[in-house]
């Protein structure tokens, strides 16, 4: 039995008889002895051999791919060795929320780094501590813009759709309404969008890339939910934005995205890391844990959780929102991420990542049926249509060892990154021939 | 020491990525980003050697005692870091076919069914990502089994004045109207004020048991009668679980649902503040609302099912599968009887700590505790002008982590003391004699204290100053 206590039996007895106590259950003498419980039916504890022994058979259960064309909310990166490195250091993965701040500089250091980063990256004025994930993020963003006479959500149908799923669960309870508009093919229906914003719309949420891979015309749904009052809010992948254009250039009031791809591996869906980013307007009303810069009383330079007049443990029932833990070393992973890559390499990057994607888009056209949905311009995902039985071809990729699309509308969702190259794609394309029969 | 962006030099970078194999792709002007990031430039030994300073300057369970109240800051087994990091674990894609995932699937099916033995519950979902979120979707469930009830006039939850601060947020989030009720004399829920909020608008209740000032209400089973009978449903809220682990059961003691904190009771490590995990456990009777997709076991192997009331997805996928995968590890570690040792040793530790300075300091509930308890500096307060803020900073001179401070509120000076049971007798005894050297300094010098700690990197920052100004990154055009 694995047990990390101490304390031998000798040990214990001596602790007990401090206490005037002769055993370990009469510890529990004030609790009612209806609601004792004297076995659980769990197996016994086993050594940590065991343990290694049981989880290894559990892991040979999984498959894991060598190409993986597959994104929809979750993206295989290269992981530059120095983040693990990094966010391994056990004072940085064992430390509680640095409410101590004389003894948790390190921590309070790097959060105030990685605002700084996420600010840079996004264009945006500021940046919080994390929150649970892109999804929860676009939540929390779109309660964080209500106003008394303006509560309504609107969604374009482009937004992913576990994304749209978690803002509706938050809104639901609050009786927010929440409305998704009907795509334009792969891309938001703009007049649509515009044509349903109203005097009581407290915000827009759209996603770009989309869902779909598309860049959405963010301009000109930022200058339709503003000429009504409305907020904006976007959701982005925060690798694009080694390239594309920022929501702090778009002039969006809220930006928040999965911030997974910023070196997290994908785990099977998590932990990972939501990126919340608003205007310095904003900056009272958004929710969870934010570092300030200050200074002691001999005037170093110092860091502490800071606005937390807006935080559950102040102000209770009234608070911005009820987060407490966040996702803190995967805003550090994030954070050493960004130092690795620097201004050149998220670049390259993300021309890696669509330079990549038009190539797969290219080769794909040499076999029938293979077509766009949507000719718009994309990132690094885009959805086709699918020649055959979608369950078919991805059994058949994945005997080789090739994770195909996402199976998304009847077509195939594809996505590459930098980490798909040209010899995998031309792999890729050689099996679909093969199972295509071209 | 310097930021990030301090220690960058143009033109430094890590070699990471290879040049392109096809070629470049170029868009539209209007769809590109204008400015380039300020994203420090480095090579990798300035990143290597910049963290490397960070951490020295981070306070983690191995750098010492870490006694923080309501947290659990056990000791986190290296070996749930080393399965964690397994390839078919760690790459794998949340969206693959079930057939290829089967290992996870079997992995979260079984923690959910361990889970559910701990709680004496009949249900879970994985899905929430911490302790919060574990709270707002319980109370989803339990606004989702009104409104189907037809109980829509039931908005009140009611919470004891020592709740943890997440409870009232979480409520108010889940759209319901937050009751206050007083604790009685002995520190637990004061029945008489419990039974003259209870009513026609009842939605339930939210209790910590041991609450948060490490005692354990003896009347539980008349508290949770009380909330059944006036028609409410009854959340407890885990983070105390440590205590009563495989002792007691949430489910035993009349609640209808749980969330735990897998970073608290199951040891899984908190990241300086997250990643954590926040399974939500229910009777059988919420079932239908939980959000999905549920894993399931069936003929031909593990698969996801999404119940038929869903209150909908909290988050995407399916949580924070790698910290649930920790704490299966230690469950598996622990099994049936490891949990009842370590339970009780969390609490023989806190008892331990208890008795040795009841003498010395004013301890509200001085008999006997729980998993932790509360020392009130108040009366020290009065005598030499020393607060529980200027204890708890002396404390980091001797290298300890200081227990939680002004919480509960309900007591002004306080200091929450959480052991664990992963410390030994000669830790206990080293804090003791630390607080005894802190007591008498405080007879013999208070003024001083009040300008400790003297040993740390910063001495107390202006906290008020930077929430007055808040500067919350850095400013590149200062330089």
């Amino acid at each position: 039995m694995g047990v990390y206590v101490p304390s031998t039996t000798a040990e214990q007895k001596d602790l007990l008889s401090a206490v005037g106590l002769n055993s370990l259950d009469e510890l529990y003498q004030v609790v009612p002895k209806e609601a004792l419980v004297s076995k659980l039916e769990l197996p016994t504890g086993k050594s940590e051999l065991e343990v290694v022994d049981t989880l290894s058979k559990l892991a040979n259960k999984n498959q894991c791919f060598q190409s993986v064309f597959r994104g929809a909310g979750a993206y295989r990166h290269y992981i530059p060795a120095i983040v693990q490195s990094v966010t391994s250091k056990e004072e940085f993965r064992t430390a509680y929320t640095p409410y101590q701040a004389e003894i948790s500089q390190g921590v309070l250091q790097s959060i105030f780094e990685y605002q700084t980063q996420i600010c840079e990256l996004t264009g945006m004025e500021v940046s919080n501590a994390s929150l649970y994930d892109g999804a929860s993020a676009a939540a929390e963003a779109v309660l964080m813009c209500q106003e008394r006479k303006r509560q309504e959500v609107i969604i374009s149908a482009t937004v992913d759709p576990q994304t749209i799923a978690v803002v509706k669960t938050y809104c639901a309870s609050r009786k927010v309404p929440v409305r998704v508009v009907a795509a334009d093919k792969c891309a938001t229906d703009i007049a649509a969008v515009e044509s349903t914003i109203n005097a009581g719309t407290a915000a827009v949420l759209v996603q770009s890339p989309n869902y779909y891979g598309v860049i959405e015309d963010i301009d000109a749904i930022v200058a339709a939910a503003h000429s009504k009052g409305a907020k904006l809010v976007m959701s982005f992948n925060p690798i694009s934005l080694g390239l594309l254009k920022t929501p702090g250039e778009y002039g969006v009031d809220v930006a928040i995205g999965e911030g997974q791809p910023l070196g997290l591996p994908l785990s099977f869906g998590g932990p990972y890391l939501g990126l919340m980013t608003c205007t310095k307007k904003l900056m009272r009303k958004m929710p969870g844990r934010i570092v300030g810069e200050t200074s002691d009383a001999k005037g170093r330079r110092a860091f502490v959780l800071t606005l937390q007049a807006r935080e559950q443990h102040i102000r209770r029932e009234k608070a911005s929102s009820n987060v407490c833990s966040n996702e803190a070393l995967c805003a550090m992973t994030a954070s050493v991420y960004l130092a690795a890559m620097g201004p050149k390499g998220i670049y390259k990057v993300a021309q890696s990542c669509t330079a990549h994607a038009h190539y797969l888009q290219r080769r794909l056209q040499e076999i029938p049926g293979f077509t766009l949905r949507d000719t718009r311009p994309f990132f690094h995902e885009f959805l086709t249509n699918c020649p055959s039985d979608t369950d078919q071809i991805i059994a058949a990729l994945s005997e080789k060892g090739i994770l195909a699309g996402l199976p998304v509308d009847g077509g195939l969702l594809w996505c590459c990154t930098e980490l798909n190259s040209r010899e995998q794609i031309d792999l890729l394309i050689a099996a679909l021939k093969e199972v295509s029969g071209v | 020491m310097k930021l990030l962006f301090e220690r960058s030099v143009s033109g430094r970078h890590c070699e990471l990525l290879p040049e392109l194999d096809v070629p470049e792709i170029n868009f539209d002007t209007a769809q590109l980003r204008i400015c380039e990031p300020r994203l420090p430039e480095l090579s990798e030994v300035d990143i290597a050697r910049h963290y490397t300073e960070l951490m020295k300057q981070t306070h983690g369970v191995n750098d010492g005692f870490y006694p923080l109240g309501s947290c659990t800051m056990k000791y986190n087994p290296s070996v749930n870091e080393a399965l964690a990091s397994m390839p078919n674990f760690a790459d794998i894609h949340p969206l693959q076919p079930v057939s290829t995932v089967q290992g996870c699937l079997e992995l979260l099916y079984n923690i959910d069914q361990s889970l559910r033995e701990v709680c004496g519950m009949d249900a879970t979902t994985l899905q929430p990502a911490a302790g919060a979120h574990g709270e707002l979707t319980g109370l989803l469930l339990i606004r989702a089994w009104l409104l189907d009830h037809g109980k829509t006039e039931r908005d009140e939850i009611i919470v004891p004045d020592t709740a943890h601060g997440t409870n009232p947020a979480s409520a108010s989030m889940a759209g319901f109207r937050v009751i206050s009720v007083v604790s009685n004399d002995e520190g637990g829920v004061d029945l008489d004020a419990l039974k003259a909020v209870v009513g026609p608008h009842t939605a339930g209740l939210m209790l910590t048991n041991p609450n948060t000032l490490g005692l354990f209400d003896h009347n539980i089973l008349e508290i949770t009668r009380i909330i059944h009978k006036a028609g409410g449903l009854c959340y407890y809220d885990g983070a105390n679980l440590n205590a009563i682990m495989g002792r007691v059961r949430p489910g035993d003691m009349g609640f209808d649902c749980t969330h735990l904190n897998l970073h608290k009771t199951f040891s899984t490590p908190h990241g300086g503040g997250g990643p954590g995990s926040g399974p939500v456990l229910c009777k059988a009777e919420l079932a239908p609302y939980l959000p999905g997709p549920l894993i399931t076991k069936t003929d031909s192997g593990f698969t996801f099912e999404t119940p038929p009331k869903s209150v909908g997805r909290v988050r995407s996928f399916y949580g924070n599968f790698l910290v649930v995968l920790r704490a299966y590890a230690y469950i598996l570690s622990l099994g049936a009887d490891g949990m009842r040792q370590s339970s009780a040793n969390a609490v023989l530790n806190a008892n331990y700590l208890l008795a040795a300075l009841r003498e010395d300091f004013t301890i509200p509930f001085p008999d006997s505790c729980m998993h932790e308890f509360v020392m009130d500096i108040g009366p020290l307060k009065d005598e030499c002008a020393v607060s529980a803020m200027d204890v708890a900073k002396r404390m980091l001179d001797f290298g300890i982590h200081p227990p939680t401070m002004y919480f509960p509120l309900i007591v002004h000076e306080s200091l929450m003391v959480e052991p664990t049971e992963t410390e030994g007798k000669e830790t206990l005894d080293e804090f003791i004699c630390i607080l005894k050297t802190i007591l008498a300094e405080a007879h013999h010098d208070g003024v001083r204290l009040r300008d400790a700690p003297f040993t740390c990197p910063i001495g107390r920052p202006d906290e008020v100053g930077a929430a007055r100004k808040p500067r919350l990154r850095y400013d590149f055009d200062a330089e």
